[in-house]
């Protein structure tokens, strides 16, 4: 089976200099019917997420998982080195001395939960990911700045160049762009 | 809010934590500026100059110490432990407030933290890094210090999970990891920014590199904040049982002066008290220097100075805690290092240490000398003093005076340990000096979120 032929285009991107206006604009796209959208900010910005629709991330989920996973290794390598394989007989005292146990497991899970968070963060974010066709975008640069962008995927259903063009110019924005790969 | 003022006027806003005309575009240049545009100044290199020097004084201490071993230290029985654990706990408490301003403030919205967060995070590493050196140059062979790991060996021996020092081993190295993980999250969103505002192509390709292709997605934003608030989260407690595990170092012992209930929260205390110390020591210079009073604003300063007071009376009451214990418990040998302690061979260094640590902070209940930015460093500088010597009557007092009077001796630090410990405090300074000069020092995209929305057109 053949692969089809990549698309010119990767989306259109449509920039503001308020911050309101884009997260109106996010809105304004997912009335439309528009899902494969994005938006760009150089700040974190409340409200952005719901208005582009995106779902709440499973990240604590994971976090949460791995701190258990993290939790129960290391009490189980102190159990297993403490009483099986190394037993040290201290004054008759008992081997399963789970008090002496809690400060390693605590922070065995603190390590785990930790690391799934940050690792969770990247890979569910596709970073790193040093290339990317809005890079190419003249001016896109300022999305770390102080400019906030609107992007329509290409791979949107409703996608059209020209209609999806004409739509974001409607929104109000100081320009449009296409995004080419 | 202190009496002078109330007496002024009936109701003083608090000051602003960011100067009122900043926009993003004026944030961003004096952070990244300093960076990015500002020339290699004298001053500057004159300071990297005197730390990179005394960071000469570590390497020949830690030459000598392998060449010779642990027998050039002071160390003596009884006093086993000297220097090395003096130092590792000061350092490693120094590292607290970085940990406590970037988490704990943050779980507790306060917008202040948001400019001295990164620089703090910073020094919380670099301590780390300090203190770390102290017990793995202490165990003698630090090249064996791997073994201190569990790890499957032909020895076919397992490290004693019993051990409080076990515990140190897994506390700080988790520590020091979540902390580097932590100012790297918090650091991405600013290196896209450095890289998408450097000139220099070479700059450009390291920003780049290490910002991971951030771009500021709505999607990543979000995952973003909540991974943020996930970490800050973990570090709260995780902070908090650091530095109980180093006083159960003490505490799990049967030591007259360590084997106490109170330590775990002294030390907590005590650590955040001398951390929040060491900020004002290295912030009042450095915002003067790169002129950064609209970003680390006033409030910043006397909200800094406030902490240190809490935390400085939790520390007295700690004080007058191990007092009364030692009073309390009816112990002889208790009673016999409290007297001792007070009015032994130590007791000027007793007497300095509460004179740096429960009277000197006291000067701060002074709306007025919490706004005189010398009197404020000097004593910030006395608190750091202070802490070393409560690390060394802790350790030392209770050791000297064993329980068998024919095993009684003095300890002081050779010059070798005293090498060792100013040539740390060269390390940290010279990672301090390159780091403001190489990444942003303050939150970017953290301190635009405090830009007020009218002025947020550029």
């Amino acid at each position: 089976m053949n692969v089809a032929p990549r698309p010119e285009h990767y989306g259109v991107i449509a920039e503001f200099t308020q911050a309101d206006a884009l997260i109106s604009a996010a809105e304004r796209a997912h009335e439309a019917g528009y899902r494969r959208m994005d938006g760009f900010s150089p700040v974190p910005l409340h409200g952005l997420s719901e208005a582009l629709g995106q779902p709440y991330t499973k990240l604590p989920w994971v976090v949460f998982a791995f701190g258990i996973i993290g939790g129960c290794s290391a009490y189980a390598l102190q159990y297993w080195t403490s009483v099986i394989d190394y037993p040290l007989n201290i004054g008759g005292r008992p081997l399963h001395s789970w008090p002496s146990f809690i400060p390693v497991t605590f922070e065995v899970i603190v390590l785990f939960a930790a690391f799934a968070a940050v690792i969770g963060l990247f890979f569910s974010s596709r970073l790193p990911r040093p290339h990317h066709a809005l890079f190419n975008v003249d001016g896109f640069e300022r999305a770390t700045e102080d400019r906030f962008f609107l992007l329509i995927e290409a791979k949107d259903e409703k996608f059209d160049l020209d209609s999806t063009r004409a739509f974001l110019e409607g929104l109000g924005p100081d320009r449009v762009t296409e995004v080419r790969y | 809010m202190s009496r002078e003022v109330a007496r002024d006027t009936a109701y003083v806003p608090p000051a602003p934590v960011l100067g009122p005309e900043e926009t993003f575009e004026s944030v961003e240049e004096r952070i990244s500026g300093v960076v990015l545009h500002r020339r290699i100044d004298k001053g500057w290199l004159f300071g990297l100059a005197v730390a990179f020097g005394l960071l000469q004084i570590f390497f020949l201490s830690v030459s000598w110490l392998l060449a010779k071993g642990t027998g050039v230290w002071g160390l003596n029985i009884p006093v086993g432990w000297g220097f090395a654990i003096i130092n590792f706990v000061w350092w490693v408490g120094i590292g607290h407030a970085g940990t406590l301003i970037s988490a704990i403030l943050l779980l507790l919205k306060q917008e202040w933290r948001m400019a001295i967060a990164r620089f703090a995070e910073a020094m919380t590493l670099f301590a780390v890094a300090c203190a770390g050196m102290f017990p793995i140059l202490h165990t003698g062979r630090p090249w064996l210090a791997y073994w201190l790991i569990p790890y499957p060996n032909s020895m076919d021996m397992w490290p004693n999970f019993r051990s409080p020092l076990l515990w140190d081993v897994f506390a700080i190295s988790t520590y020091a990891t979540v902390s580097l993980l932590f100012w790297f999250v918090g650091l991405v969103p600013d290196l896209a920014t450095m890289r998408d505002r450097a000139k220099h192509k070479i700059a450009k390709y390291i920003f780049g590199i290490l910002a991971m292709g951030w771009r500021g997605s709505a999607r990543h934003w979000h995952r973003y904040e909540v991974a943020s608030l996930i970490l800050a989260g973990l570090a709260t407690p995780l902070v908090v049982s650091v530095h109980t595990i180093v006083s159960l170092d003490f505490a799990v012992s049967i030591v007259p002066g360590w084997h106490t209930t109170v330590f775990p929260p002294y030390f907590v205390a005590g650590a955040v008290y001398s951390g929040f110390a060491m900020v004002l020591t290295l912030v009042i210079p450095v915002r003067k220097i790169y002129k950064l009073e609209n970003l680390i604003t006033d409030r910043h300063i006397h909200n800094m100075a406030k902490v240190m007071l809490a935390t400085g009376l939790i520390v007295a009451y700690g004080y007058a805690m191990e007092v009364f214990v030692a009073w309390y418990s009816g112990v002889e040998f208790e009673m016999f290092m409290m007297k001792n302690r007070m009015t032994g061979p130590y007791a000027p260094f007793y007497w300095a240490l509460i004179f740096c640590n429960v009277l000197t902070p006291q000067l701060l209940w002074s709306h007025k000398i919490r706004s005189n930015l010398i009197i404020l460093f000097v004593i910030s500088l006395i608190v750091n003093v202070g802490m070393w010597l409560e690390r060394f009557i802790i350790v030392v007092t209770s050791l000297h005076r064993d329980f068998l009077p024919s095993s009684w001796d003095m300890y002081a630090g050779t010059k070798w340990d005293w090498g060792l410990y100013i040539g740390t405090i060269g390390l940290f300074l010279t990672l301090m000096f390159l780091f403001i000069r190489v990444l942003p020092m303050i939150s970017i995209f953290e301190v635009k979120t405090l830009v007020r929305p009218k002025e947020k057109s550029s």
